[in-house]
């Protein structure tokens, strides 16, 4: 009985842990299925972070807190696509500057409006967080364990950019592969040639797939700041934009596996964090850190083509240039 | 708009490099007037904190050693085509190299300590980018996505250790014991003042003579040897090497493991020179500050050194700012190099072309092609 709480708390950690990563992995899918690397994962989160947590804490306003974080991170995206696709610069450096200033500059800009050491405000008045929605009779559920805990704690008792994100997968699976935009944009990833060729625009495709990326990023972020947590903190993405990147590698760039890469780092997760200091029968205690460092060995096994095969979009990376 | 636009020489190296950091630095004065500060009282204070004493000086030359070091490591890569994202990782596993051999080899002498740290801090940031290396010569897996994997793999492991298995015992930090004196590394006001000058006592020590001669080491590698020119030709054109007889994946594989080694050596001045133990996290972003200078330096040593000191001066008067200016704290150097990046980096072709139009339509026009 004990075993079968700890088991179901862990698994709903696990979806907590696991929404924002799979919104910055769906985000990193747009730009990355048109050909742009989204290694700006990272910075466009933190920067929407920090600008949900400030708007939301001078207005009051969770939605406006949102809007403030998807603006940013759109405006984000937009500088990388500006200087991948339009100046055609290296998209690797285009995404470490943005990731660089954003780091810098949400904590500049925090000391400078609220003084508190690059930190926002503590949000605790309602309505300046997303919090958790409860469903019907959740509370009385509780008492029968098999069906009903499971109802308490996995479907019901999350906030609303949970079970968005959850939409988001079989809406992105939609678009890819049923829309007349996801086939462009699937092909502007593999030979932007043939797309330009067919008078479909790259630069055109490319940018709306960095918005979408920023659109979703911006709600990723927004999650960390004023979802997850109360306020902003210096460098709360702490990696997260790059473990969705590993994330989304590991699904190969593909929307339902992706979701299963996302659940499954999640997990490796909310299992460290519940095995901290825990013997184990067998093999004793496991060091955290190894278990947080499986989503990482396991990307570069899937890499290096030792567990399937990733399959990266062929034009991934490469400025497009219309006259060569 | 087709190539990028050819330029002469001065150009490339001198002007352009500084008009993209003035752009940067432009910028930079903007937020800092954003935030309600004078951008001029700012420079002047940073100028002042860096270059302005002795003590200022010798903090950004302490600062430059570790950037010398990494931005060393990603132009070396950079020559071979390739993007080595790892040298945070490198550093810091190589700097657990060069750790260990102080740790064990203390009480010998300082000459004996010195090349052994130094092969060692080498060989453990070569082994770190070894794999990478060779799942990209082998399997084509991308290095910059498995570099990035590195640096958390490598960080995990470094954590586990310093926790684990080398922290002192009785102590609550995760840190080693300190090194015995006999592997420090001599500070250059000591060695001043065996020679009767007097300079203020900064952390600033020998490892930044040994990263000088990296410098002059990778100069005569990439553009006075063989091996240095086969990495160039698999840099520029792979298709090609392999009609010239260079076999790709060995040159891939070879240019990595000299990166992590140069990367590995960035212990020899924190660690050995400055820390005197391993502590967690102690490349502290010098790994990526290392791509900002080698964009920056133009992947040249000369233009790496310049650009090193140039990060370290950031640094040091950023950390003056912050004491200074209380609405301004160490972040906004980040900021400032996040700036850099993006101008010297991603958006090197905005002032390349206005710049190589003005320079066309100023030459007389028989002189052109």
């Amino acid at each position: 009985m004990e075993t079968y709480t700890l088991i179901v708390l862990t698994l709903a950690a696990t979806i907590r842990v696991a929404a924002p990563l799979l919104l910055a992995a769906l985000a990193g899918m747009f730009s990355e299925r048109s050909g742009v690397i989204d290694l700006g994962l990272e910075g466009k989160m933190l920067g929407a972070a920090f600008a949900a947590a400030a708007v939301s804490a001078v207005t009051g306003s969770a939605w406006a807190g949102l809007g403030a974080g998807i603006a940013t991170a759109v405006a984000l995206a937009g500088l990388i696509a500006f200087a991948c696709v339009t100046m055609r610069g290296n998209q690797v450096v285009a995404a470490m500057a943005v990731n660089f200033i954003v780091a810098g500059l949400g904590p500049t800009l925090g000391l400078a409006w609220f003084g508190l050491g690059g930190q926002t405000p503590q949000l605790d008045a309602p309505g300046q967080r997303f919090t958790a929605i409860v469903w019907p009779w959740a509370e009385r559920a509780r008492e029968t364990p098999l069906p009903g805990l499971l109802y308490a704690e996995l479907l019901s008792g999350h906030n609303l950019i949970v079970y968005f994100a959850a939409a988001l997968v079989p809406a992105s699976a939609w678009v890819f592969y049923r829309t007349r935009f996801g086939l462009r944009l699937r092909a502007v990833g593999e030979n932007p040639l043939a797309v330009d060729t067919a008078g479909i625009s790259v630069v055109g495709l490319r940018y709306q797939a960095v918005v979408i990326s920023g659109v979703l990023c911006g709600v990723a972020g927004t999650y960390l700041s004023i979802a997850a947590s109360a306020g902003f903190v210096r460098d709360m993405t702490a990696g997260k934009g790059y473990l969705a990147l590993a994330a989304l590698i590991f699904g190969k760039w593909k929307p339902w596996p992706t979701l299963g890469a996302c659940l499954l780092f999640a997990f490796t997760d909310a299992l460290a964090a519940r095995l901290q200091g825990v013997a184990l029968p067998l093999v004793g205690a496991i060091p955290v850190q190894f278990i947080l460092a499986l989503p990482y060995v396991l990307t570069v096994l899937l890499l290096a083509g030792f567990v399937g095969k990733a399959e990266a979009p062929k034009a991934i990376g490469v400025p497009y240039a219309k006259e060569k | 708009m087709s190539a990028p636009a050819k330029l002469p020489r001065w150009t490339e190296f001198g002007l352009l490099p500084a008009i993209n950091l003035v752009a940067a630095l432009l910028l930079s004065g903007v937020i800092v007037k954003l935030i309600g500060e004078s951008p001029w009282a700012a420079l002047k204070l940073m100028l002042d904190g860096s270059l302005g004493s002795q003590d200022g000086i010798g903090y950004t030359l302490y600062y430059a050693t570790n950037f010398i070091f990494t931005g060393l490591a990603v132009a070396v890569a950079y020559h071979a085509g390739l993007f080595n994202i790892g040298a945070e990782g490198q550093a810091y596993v190589g700097g657990l190299g060069a750790g260990l051999v102080c740790l064990g080899l203390g009480d010998w002498p300082f000459w004996a300590v010195l090349p052994l740290a130094v092969a060692a801090g080498a060989v453990f940031g070569a082994a770190w980018a070894f794999i990478p290396a060779w799942l990209q010569a082998k399997r084509g897996s991308h290095i910059v996505i498995t570099t990035i994997m590195f640096n958390f793999i490598g960080s995990a492991l470094m954590t586990y250790l310093l926790v684990n298995v080398l922290i002192k015992p009785g102590q609550q930090s995760p840190e080693t014991r300190e090194f015995a004196p006999n592997a420090f590394m001599p500070a250059i006001h000591e060695l001043l003042a065996k020679v009767g000058i007097t300079f203020a006592p900064t952390p600033f020590n020998f490892a930044f003579v040994l990263a000088l001669a990296a410098a002059a080491f990778v100069w005569v590698f990439v553009w006075r040897t063989r091996w240095g020119y086969a990495l160039r030709v698999v840099g520029e054109n792979p298709a090609a090497a392999v009609y010239a007889g260079i076999r790709p994946p060995r040159v891939i594989v070879g240019a990595m493991l000299l990166s992590g080694a140069l990367a590995g050596c960035l212990g020899l001045n924190e660690l050995m020179g400055s820390q005197h133990r391993i502590v967690i996290d102690f490349p502290g972003g010098a790994g990526f500050v290392g791509i900002a200078v080698a964009l920056m330096g133009r992947n040249h040593p000369v233009g790496i050194v310049i650009a090193a000191v140039l990060f370290g001066a950031l640094a040091q008067g950023g950390s003056q700012l912050s004491f200074d200016m209380p609405k301004i704290n160490r972040d906004m150097v980040v900021v400032i190099q996040g700036l850099v990046i993006l101008f010297c980096g991603a958006l090197e072709n905005l002032f390349r072309a206005p710049l190589a139009l003005l320079l066309a339509r100023r030459r007389k026009p028989d002189a052109g092609d």
